[in-house]
């Protein structure tokens, strides 16, 4: 009875709805927002933990200071520039620096507004354990990698060293250098970063040498001390063509984004991401929490935000 | 998830067969012999001459750009595929709001009571206390929002499978176009689906939905077909005789009469849909799937079993209820009905009940925290089977060995081959199993790899399926025979299945990775552990079915067991051997793309890579070439009888 009722109700709201005119696929959120009444900001969560830190504490904020109900959707980095486009999402709260998808949806389309620095500085590169490095220091130049090819051989890199990639939705150009540094390693993508933490944390359990990519902040580096392999040092320009980079990664203030029609009715919320500004500690500590300590986001949240009052008071007023 | 819905057909003569294999082979020979020094000749190499590939990227890449910029301004998105985005969008929100409104008590108050309807009293209380599990876990809200979508995704899964299975069922030749293309959908990879969906609707729920819809309706249009072909005639000529009409009949003889096959078909829809839930979390499907999705990106099991778990249990109440529901006997008149409206005024009084008394959401004070012991569990598990196990060494030895000697040397070997001759190894044993249209289909879907210029990871993806089928099928021959001939150990066995079938496969990437490092093997490791209840389910039925007076004369005869299983039982259960190496090749494959999360590289990472970057042209070729490794391998293992019956 009561099922036939939602059935035939909702196909009446279906039908006056639907039944004339346009539907712009872009003005849709999610069916999940909004529920019971309060009003919902809906946040991308990268798969990354520094990006979940982030949304840990935000999403804190807001439930618990300005009223909010948050929902958070995990999407890669590239999707969730389409997404927050059509406002699927609001925000995304930590880019690593997409200048195509920047030009299409900012400048062109203007569907996405720009919503100032995160406040922490991003630097992809390449590194070996600690306890490696320090038994051979030479080890920390790219010239000398191929001396060491031997030990970071694996099962999967087939007679060569292997370089362990991770997500492939992961800004990188591990192949292209490889190959311009005529290097005798094999680019091996883990797939994903938990599988690449994983296969970390098991090689340094065990003492082993691997050569990974692998980026900053990142909480990992407190569990595994590891140490940058020089890389060409970086300049403007020098990774314009994909095929022949043959320098380092840049060091990226990363960035924060709002749906532009988000940025201008977001009321409260909106501001609110706008001033929303930490350091590289801070996230770290709230990173750590989640998972290290396997923390729920939610706990850790609360945990960094009882003792840094001083910090998110800032970003309310 | 069993899709054991072909019946056992009849075993061909073994000597007739060996004679027309041999007949096959000549002619395959023959053709051979003609054809392949002229393709030798004009392209001579190794892999798939470049000469007959076609580079799509540039169209692709187009295409989607073209997508991007008119998205939100040309006719065809605002006003076809906008409204059906939005009607999935609403309709999902009337369903979540209804079981919000409702509260926990009144969802499992109305759970219980429809499951006490359909299937009785026990089934009742494990589908309340399953309901209270998901509550207990800390994972109502998601639990509710996944069971929104399934709700919506089942529903219009079993109208489009519906109608298509009357078309299929009542006209000749609307079965003989559909029956190909749902064969092919069975088979396909959920993967392969996501990224043209999410390019046209964007990341959400509605991409998520269609998806799960293409991938669950199949198995209705299949069973709806079959229960309307499969009616009894006898019955049928009388209802013609009593001077109905054409509709008439269908509504009073032929639908009813199919009544166990619709059942069947929901069950499957609902299977399907459950397991694409979780896949589905990778394009923004929210829900238990995105909470298993993002505890993985922490590394974090405990959490993403914690969300797993509601998972299996929804699927195996669902599949319990409806299963109940088939075999049970239709509804009883006048007193089913009062019952059904004391079962809903009881679900409305508890969940009025619970919103007055201010219980709607789940109290947070009755969560139970499973994440922290199970993770602590599997790091004592990787701390002391990683490696240095005294004798058999420790898993990662296990996974580098396995890699060295039987992962390499397949992928080289394949890769080394000529192109050609893959090609005829193919042709050859798709028509030693199967027929000559078996054949051709699975040939052409190898070429079709080669001119998409996939060729290397093709092969490669194949060398990965092929090592785990082969321990997939050791183990589960081994498990499935010694199941057949022990009740104590099948009993102790289901639930292990049953469990290890429904949970969602991203749950195994992280312990195997854990267990077997980062690559290939830790990837044919998830492949087998998913692919082996379904190996060893159809085997013990198999071997169970064999006749029984067949075991005993051979028993009279002072056959020893290991006799009586080599020369009777094996033989005799050789379909249901066949069917098992068939569905094993479809559910290895699945779990091998996935595998390009953990870095099983290939056709997987290709798809994996598409969909995290947006890049139509790597994504789409890279999910062609997996439908068609999907439809080759279908092909090569589907014996002839499976299709001959089937038409019936």
């Amino acid at each position: 009875m009561r099922r036939r009722t939602t059935a035939v109700a909702g196909s009446l709201l279906l039908l006056t709805v639907t039944g004339c005119g346009a539907a712009d696929m872009t003005k849709q959120a999610s069916p999940f927002a909004n529920a019971q009444g309060s009003k919902t900001v809906n946040l991308s969560v990268q798969s990354w933990v520094g990006a979940q830190a982030n949304v840990a504490v935000v999403q804190y904020l807001l439930e618990h200071e300005l009223g909010y109900r948050v929902d958070t959707v995990q999407v890669d980095e590239v999707p969730a520039w389409d997404a927050l486009s059509q406002g699927r999402v609001d925000a995304l709260l930590e880019d690593w620096g997409h200048p195509e998808q920047e030009q299409r949806y900012v400048k062109d389309k203007k569907t996405i507004t720009r919503a100032g620095d995160l406040g922490v500085t991003g630097h992809i590169g390449w590194y070996v354990p600690t306890y490696f490095a320090k038994q051979h220091p030479d080890v920390t130049n790219w010239k000398n990698l191929n001396k060491y090819a031997e030990q970071f051989r694996t099962p999967e890199s087939g007679g060569k060293g292997q370089l362990m990639d991770g997500s492939p939705s992961y800004v990188t150009n591990d192949k292209a250098l490889v190959q311009n540094l005529k290097l005798d390693y094999q680019v091996v993508f883990a797939g994903s970063e938990a599988a690449q933490i994983t296969q970390m944390r098991q090689f340094a359990k065990e003492k082993k040498p691997f050569l990974t990519y692998w980026y900053s902040p990142q909480w990992l580096f407190k569990k595994v001390p590891m140490t940058e392999v020089k890389l060409p040092a970086y300049k403007e320009g020098c990774d314009a063509d994909p095929e022949k980079v043959a320098c380092a990664y840049p060091h990226t203030p990363l960035q924060k984004y709002l749906n532009t029609d988000f940025a201008k009715n977001g009321g409260k919320a909106a501001a609110f991401l706008k001033k929303f500004k930490w350091s590289t500690e801070d996230q770290n500590e709230v990173s750590l929490l989640i998972a290290d300590q396997k923390m729920t986001p939610e706990e850790a949240a609360k945990k960094w935000v009882d003792s840094h009052e001083s910090t998110w008071k800032a970003w309310l007023s | 998830m069993a899709t054991v819905t072909a019946p056992v057909p009849r075993i061909a003569l073994p000597g007739v067969l060996k004679h027309r294999a041999v007949h096959k082979l000549l002619l395959l020979a023959l053709a051979a012999a003609v054809l392949v020094p002229l393709a030798n000749a004009r392209w001579a190499s190794g892999s798939w001459p470049d000469a007959l590939t076609v580079d799509l990227t540039d169209p692709l890449t187009r295409t989607s750009d073209w997508i991007i910029d008119n998205r939100d301004s040309h006719p065809l998105f605002l006003y076809f595929f906008g409204h059906v985005s939005n009607a999935v969008v609403l309709s999902v929100r009337a369903v979540y709001l209804v079981l919000l409104a409702a509260g926990w008590a009144g969802v499992t108050a109305f759970a219980g009571l429809v499951a006490w309807r359909v299937a009785g009293v026990r089934l009742a209380l494990g589908t309340a206390a399953a309901f209270l599990a998901c509550g207990l876990l800390g994972m109502w809200v998601p639990t509710m929002q996944t069971l929104a979508l399934m709700v919506v995704a089942v529903l219009a899964s079993v109208v489009v499978g519906a109608v298509l299975g009357l078309a299929a069922g009542l006209s000749d030749r609307m079965d003989r176009i559909l029956r190909p293309v749902l064969d092919t959908m069975q088979v396909l990879p959920a993967f392969a689906y996501l990224l043209p969906v999410v390019l046209v609707f964007g990341i959400g729920v509605p991409a998520a939905v269609l998806a799960t819809v293409v991938y669950a309706a199949p198995p209705m249009a299949r069973l709806t077909s079959l229960g309307l072909r499969g009616a009894d005639k006898e019955v049928l000529e009388a209802v013609e005789s009593l001077g109905s009409t054409a509709r008439q009949r269908l509504l009073t003889a032929r639908i009813p009469l199919a009544r166990k096959e619709l059942l069947l078909g929901l069950n499957q829809t609902i299977m399907m849909a459950l397991s694409m839930a979780v896949i589905a979390s990778v394009i923004g499907a929210g829900g238990l799937g995105d909470r298993v999705y993002q505890a993985l990106a922490s590394v974090d099991v405990g959490a993403a079993l914690a969300a797993g778990i509601p998972i299996v249990l929804l699927a195996v109440v669902l599949d319990r209820v409806t299963g109940a529901a088939g075999d049970g006997t239709p509804g009883a008149g006048r007193s089913g009905r009062a019952q059904w409206a004391y079962a809903l005024g009881a679900t409305l009084v508890v969940a009025v009940a619970a919103r007055l008394l201010g219980r709607l959401d789940w109290p947070d004070a009755w969560v139970l925290n499973i994440a922290e012991p199970v993770n602590r569990a599997v790091d004592w598990m990787t701390a002391h089977l990683y490696s240095g196990v005294p004798v058999v060494g420790g898993t990662a030895d296990w996974a580098g060995h396995f890699t060295t000697w039987v992962l390499d040397p397949v992928r080289d070997g394949l890769q080394g081959l000529p192109w050609w001759s893959v090609l005829l190894i193919v042709a050859a044993l798709a028509w030693v199993i199967g027929t000559w249209q078996t054949a051709l289909t699975a040939v052409l879907a190898m070429a079709t790899i080669g001119v998409l210029g996939v060729w290397k990871p093709s092969l490669d993806t194949l060398s990965q399926v092929l090592a785990a089928v082969a321990v997939t099928l050791v183990l589960g021959f081994a498990i499935g025979i010694t199941a057949a001939r022990s009740d104590r150990f099948e009993r102790l066995l289901r639930p292990v299945l049953d469990v290890f079938q429904t949970m969602p496969q991203f749950v195994y990437l992280i312990p195997v990775v854990a267990l077997f490092g980062v690559g290939r093997a830790p990837a044919v490791a998830a492949a087998v552990v998913y692919a082996l209840p379904a190996v060893v389910r159809i085997t013990t039925q198999g071997l169970r079915q064999v006749d029984q007076a067949a075991m005993e004369s051979a028993r009279s005869l002072g056959a020893t067991s290991g006799q009586q299983i080599r020369q009777v039982q094996l033989p005799l259960a050789r379909p249901a051997l066949l069917l098992a190496v068939n569905q094993g090749v479809v559910l290895v494959l699945a779990v091998v793309i996935i595998g390009g999360l953990v870095g099983g590289g290939a056709l997987g990472y290709d798809v994996v890579f598409g969909l995290a970057q947006g890049d139509l042209a790597t994504g789409l070729v890279a999910g062609a070439a997996i439908v068609c490794l999907g439809l080759m391998l279908d092909r090569v293992t589907q014996p002839t009888e499976r299709r001959a019956k089937k038409g019936a």
